[in-house]
């Protein structure tokens, strides 16, 4: 499949893995899947009834990957898609998704990934998306992405969600229900510029006994960018859940982080930590104190912070 | 060499200027170790700071190797030459040990030199390599990766603010090691500020700094017994001697 320059280069940030049409695959352009492959233990089938895929992953996949991007490179697109994932018990697999846009037009591009996870038992799951966006014209660059999960018995899910330039307005919804043992562990990161908005809820329902969840957002706000975060951690059993934002603010941006926990029984233990500061002066001192300038060690706090 | 000439530091508050450092002139030869004592809130890590840039001075200037970096700002002045330890290093969340020491060295590093730093600042190697510089790591732990940081790489003239504080013993006794054996290679100056005695026993010579002056500098075997006799001379104490006590 060849794709024009654009689009390769958005696909080459948002799928840091590597995309190959190899093994399981599914790359939708410009709101048409363009290519996709199957392997033994993964089936993608395109549903009939509305855009999307549904994506069957066999409990025989041991140590496998599935490669699901999408890139618009059309200006004015409004794309929504619907992706399926049922996951068999004891499957051990790494899904890599994400949205690039690339938008050199005036007008707005926008996609909203509608993502549903039915997870069995014993399962692992890994779970990285990247979203991602550029382009010289003056239209939006827009991404809203719906991401529900349902993890069975004894299974781990590892949510990484990653947006770190170009996204002009994204409002992003996550809930999630965890079953007895299941781990879930969530880690985003965010930055934005300009005079971008970022809104990200998320709703974990720890609903069986000896479930856990661990939460950590980081996030960088620059320029007069916005950010809401709004993780909420419900304890309906005996569980442990431990939330974590942590935001660096500069020049005149603002955050809101607004950690939430709830607990329904007596042996649920919920922790929940926010903090939001400007760049610690001392760390740059420090790697001033290297030979780095002041913008130099600026933008290392920076990228180690979202590390 | 550095040359510090009528070094002074005034702070104004609340409208008052008042004068943290006077008048602070001293040079560091090359090669040489200076150890800067003195009572707490003397002045010496206020040095220090004008010394590498991160506070400036209100009158004077410093010279290294012959260069005139008074005006320079602090990561001039660390290309041109100089390397600092902070008393109270800052974490850095998100940071790896490893990360650092790389940033520091400004160069990358192999596993082997980041091994090799870590163990000569008394840490297990493989523990800390990969673990984040942050609030999970003690004072002790995060101190000497400080000083780790400084020895990862050639500078003319190292400044470490209190080396000691915070660090155990077995620790402490590797770092002395370690600055023995920077300074028995005569290839950086050092500038220790400290009020260990084994650290001060260390110095080629001793510079007293009290009430932001230089109260008295020179060679080690003239200052250490003037240093630790008035130590006692001003004590009122009773110590222990021969099994017996006396009036010290």
């Amino acid at each position: 499949m060849k794709l024009n320059e654009a689009a390769e280069n958005v696909l080459k940030v948002i799928d840091s893995y590597g995309f190959k049409e190899q093994g399981a695959y599914n790359l939708r352009l410009n709101g048409m899947a363009v290519c996709h492959g199957d392997s033994r233990h993964i089936r993608i089938v395109k549903k009939e009834d509305k855009p999307g895929i549904d994506i069957f992953i066999s409990g025989e996949a041991k140590d496998e990957q599935v490669h699901i991007p999408v890139v618009m490179s059309e200006s004015g697109m409004k794309d929504v898609v619907y992706n399926d994932f049922y996951i068999e018990d004891g499957a051990d697999v790494t899904i890599i998704a994400g949205c690039g846009i690339h938008n050199d037009g005036c007008s707005e591009s926008r996609h909203d990934g509608i993502h549903a996870f039915h997870i069995g038992k014993d399962a692992n799951v890994k779970y990285i998306e990247n979203h991602y966006a550029e382009g010289n014209g003056t239209g939006g660059k827009v991404l809203n992405p719906v991401t529900k999960i349902y993890v069975g018995e004894n299974s781990i899910f590892t949510l990484e969600t990653t947006q770190i330039k170009g996204v002009d307005s994204t409002e992003r919804e996550t809930f999630i229900e965890l079953a007895k043992g299941a781990k879930l562990f969530v880690t985003e990161k965010l930055m934005t510029h300009a005079d971008q908005s970022a809104i990200s809820n998320m709703d974990v329902q720890l609903n069986g006994e000896n479930s856990s969840a661990r939460i950590v957002s980081r996030s960088v706000a620059k320029g007069t960018s916005r950010q809401v975060f709004h993780p909420r951690a419900v304890g309906n059993n005996l569980c442990h859940a431990h939330v974590q934002c942590d935001s660096i603010i500069m020049d005149e941006a603002e955050i809101s982080s607004i950690p939430e926990i709830n607990a329904k029984h007596v042996d649920a233990q919920i922790v929940h930590e926010a903090a939001i500061g400007r760049i610690n002066d001392e760390q740059l001192t420090k790697l001033r104190t290297f030979g780095m300038s002041e913008e130099e060690a600026e933008a290392v706090i920076i990228e180690t912070f979202l590390n | 060499m550095l040359q510090v000439e009528h070094l002074s530091y005034d702070v104004s508050e609340e409208g008052r200027q008042s004068e943290i450092l006077s008048d602070v002139s001293f040079s560091v030869a090359d090669g040489e170790m200076l150890v800067i004592t003195g009572p707490n809130g003397g002045g010496k890590s206020t040095l220090a700071k004008l010394l590498m840039g991160i506070n400036r001075q209100t009158a004077g200037r410093i010279l290294l190797n012959g260069e005139d970096i008074t005006d320079m700002s602090i990561n001039e002045r660390a290309k041109a030459g100089m390397g600092f330890a902070f008393q109270q290093p800052p974490r850095f969340k998100g940071m790896t040990v490893r990360r650092l020491l790389t940033l520091a060295a400004g160069r990358q590093l192999s596993e082997d030199e980041c091994c090799s730093l870590l163990s000569s600042v008394g840490l297990c190697a493989m523990e800390y390599i990969d673990r984040e510089a942050d609030a999970t790591l003690s004072g002790g732990e995060m101190k000497r990766i400080e000083i780790a940081t400084v020895l990862a790489k050639h500078h003319d003239i190292c400044i470490f603010d209190e080396p000691e504080a915070g660090i155990d013993l077995w620790s402490f006794s590797m770092l002395i090691k370690r600055f023995e054996k920077i300074h028995k290679a005569k290839k950086e100056s050092l500038i220790l500020i400290s009020h260990q005695e084994r650290i001060i026993q260390m110095a080629d010579r001793i510079m007293v700094i009290s009430d932001g002056k230089v109260e008295s500098i020179g060679e080690a075997a003239k200052i250490m017994p003037q240093l630790f006799g008035q130590e006692t001379e001003s004590c009122t104490c009773r110590q222990q001697k021969g099994g017996e006590l006396c009036e010290a």
